[in-house]
């Protein structure tokens, strides 16, 4: 327990010590710059994610084994490696966005949060500890109530923050309750100490499954499945749209790591309850996020519920509780965290310029602006599991594990609703190219930061639609370190 | 010793009270207070396990929650005021300018 500190250990908390160092450098160049040359925060932001990028991809990776360091608090496995880059990746896009936008971008406290929220994320992805668990979970949550709610001259955004807040914070208290009954059940805080207690131990499996439905109660909360959606499409729309894109890709990605390594990790003594819990999960939040998309008008609102939905596919391959369903959910949020992204980035350039985020006032965009227009076919293309797109292999992983852990019925839910999804977004992609619009002579410039985010990130979709091995066996590296 | 089993009475006491007060009233600050009656709840019953294990990992739990919960409310409190100034009114029902 009380052993010296090795270079091992060090080098597994790498990602995090680099984005503590940028966040106290970010807030002292806040205290010592004047205020009109503040416009260097986002660039030292963005200059120290990619620092923090390449640090963790070189040093960072872990060996084939995975390790418990730090008293058992954390967990070096490959999961933990792919799931850190997902989210710096995340951070590093979202921080390109804000660029040009004067109502944050001379603000230090807003990169201070958005990187402390990262750092949250990092450790979510490790956590191998009750006590981590939650710390992490607090450390992403706290900043994005604040971020959700940043424009205070904005009724909406202050809403949005509050209603984060509240159901945030009503979730985690449930989800505390759980991790105190599991503390009680198996009498250690370790994520995997619990699961050998609970294997050997006699506690009645209606007890375990109980404090099953209080976890997943927080983790729902985190990725949006339903029924704890009802925050999401009221959050997405009024939070500044930069940290929608952030909430929608980052922090959902990491909830499903938190819940993959969990559910399978801590409760496989009731796996079949749990499973069939997060089944039933599934199909509310495809039906549920795909019908109601169909009439939203808001764009925001339009990928608030199609972000539900897409936590109902990538929630089949947790329900597979097998390798490839792991594995399935790691190359899901690949896909999905760049084709969001993308999403997100054209709806940030757009409403900058129009002032609007209905899909009405998005007619001629593709003749205002080809290259946006263009990458906003892709990434919905892609949403729907168009090949030969990024997110069709992600899709036919994720219907493959269920039917692998024979969960057909779920698969074909699964199909059916993809369909439905089909519907809305070449709906909107209608309007993008045919609907004529008004102001079709007048261009619409995309500052050059967001180009070159919104090339990068459409270069990798179909990098992972296209070149399907090094991902994959990312994601099957990821899975591995699980079972 | 006190059996652990009323302490598991107790904290299931105060976590349904403070359910049952986000769910039923409609003020912020008193949202906020139910919500730390249930953190309370799963902080007893941290306490009363760890004192049952004899170990201190449920007792260290406790500390951690506590300065979180004050962070959280902290934040919320922030947000209450934001909102105050320009409704002058802290009921969640009036928070609806987002439908559909």
């Amino acid at each position: 327990m009380f052993g010296s500190i090795t270079t091992d250990m060090v080098l597994a908390i790498l990602p995090e010590i680099a984005l503590l160092v940028l966040i106290a450098v970010v807030f002292v160049t806040d205290l010592v710059v004047d205020e009109k040359r503040r416009g260097i925060l986002a660039w030292t932001s963005i200059i120290g994610l990619l620092i923090t990028m390449l640090l963790t991809a070189f040093f960072a990776q872990p060996g084939a084994e995975a390790e418990t360091l730090w008293g058992g608090m954390l967990r070096h496995d490959w999961l933990a490696y792919v799931s850190k880059l997902i989210f710096l990746f995340g951070a590093l896009i979202t921080t390109v966005f804000t660029l040009n936008w004067d109502s944050v971008r001379f603000k230090g406290e807003f990169y201070v949060l958005l990187l402390t929220s990262t750092l949250g994320m990092t450790l979510m992805g490790a956590s191998a500890d009750l006590i981590m668990l939650f710390l992490s979970i607090e450390t992403t949550s706290i900043p994005l109530y604040v971020l959700a709610g940043f424009l205070t001259d904005d009724d909406r955004s202050t809403e949005a923050g509050f209603k984060y807040l509240l159901f945030g914070a009503m979730t985690t208290a449930v989800m505390l309750y759980g991790f105190s009954l599991l503390y009680g059940f198996a009498g250690s805080t370790g994520l995997y100490e619990i699961s050998a207690a609970i294997g050997a131990g006699q506690i009645p499996a209606a007890a375990l499954a109980g404090a099953a439905v209080l976890v997943l109660v927080g983790f729902g909360f985190k990725v949006a499945m339903a029924p704890l959606h009802f925050w999401a499409p009221d959050v997405y729309e009024g939070a500044p749209t930069p940290i929608t894109a952030f909430l929608s890709t980052a922090s959902k990605a990491a909830g499903f790591v938190v819940l993959t390594r969990v559910m399978i990790a801590a409760f496989s003594s009731v796996q079949a309850e749990w499973q069939l819990m997060l089944a039933i999960a599934a199909v509310i939040s495809m039906t549920l996020g795909n019908l109601v998309a169909l009439s939203q008008t808001n764009i925001k609102r339009l990928l608030a519920y199609s972000s539900i939905a897409h936590a109902g596919y990538a929630l089949l391959g947790v329900i597979a509780a097998s390798e490839l369903g792991a594995a399935s959910v790691v190359y899901y949020f690949l896909v999905y965290v760049v084709t969001n992204m993308a999403a997100f980035g054209v709806v940030i350039v757009v409403s900058r310029v129009i002032g609007s985020d209905e899909i009405a006032d998005y007619a001629g965009l593709s003749r205002r602006s080809p290259g946006l227009a263009l990458v906003m076919l892709l990434a919905f293309l892609s949403l729907a599991g168009i090949p030969p797109l990024g997110g069709f292999i992600a899709k036919v992983l994720v219907f493959a594990a269920a039917v692998q852990a024979e969960f057909v019925w779920l698969a074909v839910i699964g199909v059916l609703n993809a369909i439905i999804g089909l519907y809305y977004y070449l709906i909107v992609l209608k309007v993008v190219y045919l609907t004529p619009g008004k102001d079709e002579q007048k261009a619409l410039p995309t500052p050059r930061p967001q180009a070159v985010a919104l090339v990068v990130s459409i270069v990798l979709l179909l990098l992972m639609g296209t070149v399907f091995a090094p991902w994959y066996q990312w994601a099957l590296n990821s899975a591995s370190a699980l079972f | 010793m006190v059996p652990v089993s009323y302490y598991l009475a107790l904290a299931a006491i105060l976590f349904a009270l403070g359910a049952l007060g986000v769910l039923i009233r409609r003020n912020a600050i008193i949202i906020f207070m139910s919500i730390e009656l249930m953190l309370n709840a799963a902080n007893l019953l941290f306490v009363a396990f760890a004192r049952s294990f004899e170990s201190l990992d449920g007792q260290i739990y406790v500390f951690f929650v506590i300065a979180v919960a004050a962070a959280e409310v902290a934040v919320g409190l922030a947000l209450i005021v934001t909102i105050f100034r320009t409704k002058h009114s802290i009921d969640i029902d009036e928070l609806s300018s987002m439908k559909g």
